[in-house]
């Protein structure tokens, strides 16, 4: 990185992440290489198992140290991660970068109301005195539109309806500005009518406060509505990133085509039969060599499961990681991609 | 197993003739009591009168937010819990009445339930999960055994590979479908799916999709189909019936509820939907706050403290059912003719 | 077949899938587990003592002898010394275990029983029933256990009889206490209420659905009350409660080598040491048999 231009917000290379679990070792990251830059929302959508959480986890190094082993580099503002010290770990968190998960519930103390859980949190990092914490806790819950901040600061959790205290933590994440939110699942858990407005708060406070956001999620359409560039993965790799829209409108990766296939969405006449993906998703103790989605692929070859395919670039800012994608055969396994013959339909 | 091809037509158990309904549900009400905060007792009005019929052979779709009374009208629906008010009506025949007592009722309606780990005995194989049933009506060992592993086989799960298995041995996909089986083992005619594909990944989910399609059509099942996802919901049924605070604000075919939807309540949640377009992001949300809680719930139109359209006429009476089109109907004051609400003569066209 | 099943490629599991049970599984992670080995090993030779005890003695346990009284450990032909009346410590301390296993564990096989019926009914049930029972058991174990063995063992009279009697009383609140919590967490989940959707009376799921499924926690917590009861019993002995001299049972040892405490230290700590591993074997055994348990998918 060259010293004139600006450093990623969040880079990682090569990132792995490890557990050992009753004897075994679950490969749950396994080589990520991503960048998000300063402002920009990335989504990372994939099903249970396929390492975005684990991989989101990874970037504020909250596994457990002694049963998680990570490999790779991961610089947050060109700093790395893996090299910093207690003290500079906790001035991070909650300090430049925040993170907001699935169940506010278990984010937020229950024994102390959202007023002193965010006041607490502005004295720490910011060293602000007891009265501009305070001011500063209010503004923050009138920023995640909340309605009656004034009276909300002294309530307690559990005194909150399911939206509202997502929008609490929300309003706790943030009120250390931080310069990056990490978003697990946030919406998850939420009524439709709530859900949505959750996605467009995220898209607004974005906007309004420059943040760059990571956002995991398993849901295309929750992604559609925030993110910027989506990153698809599986078996704990990247198989496709592109700009949301490129995405969605020319996805390259099988599994990509095939998750957007799969979605019971309007327009798709009743009775008609869903598209299927066979099987279920892979075991992370015990992965193929080649490609993951080898097995369930309607396009998989003998090549793809014997070789890893790297990711490589359709154009600037499609990237994909499939044997099928890039006009490979087994035949021919090292020919240059052919653009015509992405997609055979 | 009643053969494949026409068992509709000739189903020997159909007793009221195909136009009867398979279920009819009146005046269904479940009130339960909690402890609030000063020690006084209080009542959330779960399901608070509710009336509709399922149709032999429809799949009928239930949708509503958390706490509307989806999960427990299931539960009524199965007998699970007691109800306070209202009667069930199976096929011409009361529930628990001397023609249709509980036991034979159940044999004939059986659930899926969302959570696919929680609903099998973890200490029982998935062959003995699938037999248990069977077993309770009578059925000798062997032959409920055999009747397992066809079931199982019939789900896609091959006996031989997965019946000696335990629950935590199966995938979530793989375990819904075991839950699939045990549901079918006593050759329901009425089979509740409350928020059965949930909890599934995407691609597991449209696989069940397609198997519960197919078990539909072999077995002469009629589904009732209860989800939160509108997507799902709208694929998957014949008609749909919208559920707010424990009361049905609107009853109708998929595609008008879809398409002309009536009441304010419905064309929101519709709007709720993330859109998979880019370019056309949801700019404002259709509804702010939370839905309110069932304890207390709002007088009259229990939506009216949300709704965008309320006037003190909705906060003052209950709407009546309207019929807007054959079978869609919603009880919203601007769909009934005449009404006081002034946008009631141009109730016909609520656009969405 | 009439629909085509859906084939599933991603499981490339051996044809023929047998999975061994439960309660093979426990006992398999048990048998790797070193710590649990041993505690087992000492439970097993303890159980040995008991059974065989009149058979391994070097002397015989009821002798005594006054001018041999208090030799200390190690003295030619008694290794472990003598007690007050001179007898052989050995011998008394290996048939002692007899009187103080029985004593230890008799009381909590009973209460098991007696305690798990009336918690997986309460549990099961709810409602008035389990207001009932479960407010009766509040009363007993509003007690401290000490205290409450001791007024019941005192108001019936001394004796081994009212004495295995009492500690039984004193524990059946606990284990059903265990029993009606687990089961009523049981009771929550879907797959009961699936079985009672399936038509089954509550007799049928408790025995089919809810037994297997909370007799595991409750054997764990029991299995740890032995150590308590061991405790418990050789307490009351020491008391004068239980058991009556001349007959060997560590409590007893106890209390009437207490006037060696100065003279004889070593000695009179003897059947304190024996209580000491037995009951700590016990709950070191009932912990691993919990660990073992745990672990699930």
């Amino acid at each position: 990185m060259s010293d004139l231009q600006p450093a990623a917000m969040v880079e990682t290379r090569g990132l792995k992440v490890r557990f050992e679990q009753a004897g075994k070792r679950i490969e749950a990251v396994n080589g990520v290489d991503l960048s998000v830059s300063r402002g920009e929302a990335l989504a990372l959508i994939g099903e249970s198992g396929s390492g975005k959480s684990v991989t989101l986890r990874a970037l504020m190094r909250l596994h457990p140290e002694r049963s998680t082993r990570i490999e790779g580099q991961i610089e947050i503002e060109g700093r790395e991660l893996m090299a910093m010290s207690r003290g500079e770990l906790s001035r991070l968190r909650g300090g430049e970068v925040a993170m907001i998960f699935q169940e506010p519930l278990l984010a937020l103390d229950p024994v102390y109301t959202v007023g002193q859980q965010i006041v607490e949190g502005l004295r720490r990092h910011r060293g602000l005195s007891r009265s501009e914490a305070r001011a500063r806790a209010l503004e923050a819950l009138k920023s995640v539109r909340i309605p009656s901040p004034e009276s909300r600061l002294d309530a307690y959790p559990h005194e909150m309806s399911g939206g509202m205290r997502q929008r609490a933590m929300i309003a706790l994440a943030l009120s250390c500005h931080p310069k990056l939110l990490l978003a697990d699942e946030p919406t998850t858990a939420l009524d439709a009518t709530v859900q949505i407005q959750i996605l467009i708060l995220l898209r607004e406070l974005r906007r309004e406060l420059g943040l760059a956001l990571i956002f995991v999620t398993h849901d295309i359409a929750a992604a559609a509505e925030v993110a910027d560039r989506v990153a698809v993965m599986y078996g704990g790799r990247i198989v496709e990133m592109a700009p949301v829209r490129e995405l969605l409108r020319a996805p390259r990766h099988p599994y990509t085509i095939a998750l957007l296939a799969s979605r019971p969405d309007g327009g798709l006449a009743k009775g008609k039969r869903l598209e299927t993906i066979p099987g279920s998703p892979p075991d992370l103790a015990a992965l193929p060599p080649g490609c993951a989605f080898a097995p369930r692929c309607r396009h998989a070859m003998a090549i793809c499961s014997s070789q890893l395919p790297p990711s490589e670039r359709i154009d600037s800012e499609h990237l994909v990681a499939c044997h099928w994608a890039m006009g490979r055969s087994d035949a021919d396994p090292y020919t240059q991609p052919r653009q015509e013959e992405r997609m055979d339909r | 197993m009643p053969s494949s091809s026409d068992s509709r037509a000739a189903d020997p158990r159909d007793l009221g003739g195909p136009i009867q309904p398979l279920l009819k549900v009146r005046g269904l009400v479940k009130h339960f009591s909690v402890r609030g905060g000063a020690g006084k007792r209080r009542v959330v009005r779960a399901v608070d009168g509710i009336d509709f019929e399922v149709r032999k052979g429809e799949t009928l779709g239930v949708v509503g937010e958390s706490g509307c009374g989806k999960s427990t009208t299931a539960r009524l629906l199965m007998q699970l819990i007691k109800l306070d008010a209202g009667e069930l009506i199976f096929d011409a025949a009361t529930v628990g009445g001397q023609q249709l007592p509980l036991r034979e009722f159940r044999r004939q309606v059986q659930m899926v339930f969302q959570d696919s780990y929680s609903s099998l005995n973890p200490r029982m194989t998935i062959e003995q999960s699938v037999a248990f049933g069977p077993r309770v009506h009578g059925v000798g060992r062997r032959e409920s055994m055999a009747r397992a592993r066809s079931l199982l086989d019939r789900v896609g799960l091959d006996p031989q590979r997965f019946g000696g298995r335990y629950p935590h041995e199966l995938s979530g996909g793989q375990r819904q479908r075991v839950n699939i089986a045990r549901a079918l083992a006593l050759e329901p005619r009425l089979v509740i799916l409350d928020e059965a594909v949930s909890a599934l990944d995407k691609s597991v989910e449209a696989q069940v999709l397609n198997l519960l399609d197919d078990l539909k059509r072999s077995m002469a099942l009629t589904y009732v189909f209860i989800s939160h996802d509108l997507h799902v919901v709208r694929y998957v049924s014949d008609r749909i019936l919208v559920m707010y605070l424990g009361e049905v604000i609107e009853i109708g075919p998929a595609e008008a509820l879809f398409e002309r939807s009536a009441h304010p309540y419905t064309v929101a949640l519709l709007g709720s939907m993330p859109s998979l377009d880019p370019d056309q992001r949801t700019e404002a949300p259709p509804l702010v706050g939370d839905p309110p809680s069932p304890i207390d719930p709002p007088s009259g139109c229990r939506f009216h403290t949300r709704c965008p359209y309320a006037e003190p006429l909705c906060a003052e009476q209950k709407p009546p059912f309207a019929e807007l089109d054959e079978g869609h109907r919603a009880a919203c004051w601007m769909v009934v003719p005449g009404s006081q609400h002034s946008q009631a003569a141009k109730a016909q066209c609520v656009d969405a | 077949m009439t629909t085509s099943p859906v084939v599933d490629p991603a499981q490339v599991a051996p044809l023929v899938h047998r999975s061994s049970g439960y309660w093979r599984t426990v006992g398999g992670r048990l048998a790797r587990d070193r710590l649990a080995l041993v505690v087992g090993l000492i439970i097993v030779a303890l159980l040995a003592m008991a059974l065989f005890g009149p058979w391994l003695t070097p002397h015989d346990p009821y002798a005594t002898s006054m001018i041999r009284r208090l030799r200390p450990i190690g003295t030619e032909g008694h290794p472990l010394g003598t007690d007050e009346l001179g007898r052989d410590l050995l011998s008394r301390l290996i048939l002692g275990a007899r009187l103080s296993l029985f004593m230890g564990i008799t009381p909590v096989v009973l209460a098991f029983f007696i305690g798990s019926a009336l918690g997986i009914v309460a549990g099961y049930a709810g409602g008035w029933l389990n207001a009932v029972i479960m407010r009766t058991i509040d009363v007993f174990y509003a007690f401290p256990s000490v205290l409450l063995a001791i007024a019941i063992s005192g108001a019936l009279g001394a004796g081994i009889g009212n004495a295995l009697l009492s500690l039984t009383l004193v524990f059946i609140p606990e284990v059903a206490r265990v029993a009606e919590s687990v089961t009523t967490q049981v009771r929550g989940r879907d797959y009961i209420e699936a079985a009672r959707a399936s038509g089954a009376s509550a007799l049928l799921i408790i025995r089919t659905q809810v037994f297997g499924n909370v007799i595991g926690p409750i054997f764990v917590y029991s299995t740890g009350l032995i150590s308590v009861s061991m405790i418990l019993a050789s307490g009351l002995s020491f008391l004068g409660l239980g058991v009556r001299p001349p007959e060997p049972e560590w409590g007893l040892m106890l209390n009437t080598l207490r006037t060696a405490i100065y003279s004889q230290p070593l000695i009179a700590a003897l059947p304190g040491v024996m209580i000491f591993i037995t009951s700590i074997s016990f709950n070191v055994f009932a912990d691993r048999l919990r660990a073992a348990m745990a672990v699930r998918s």
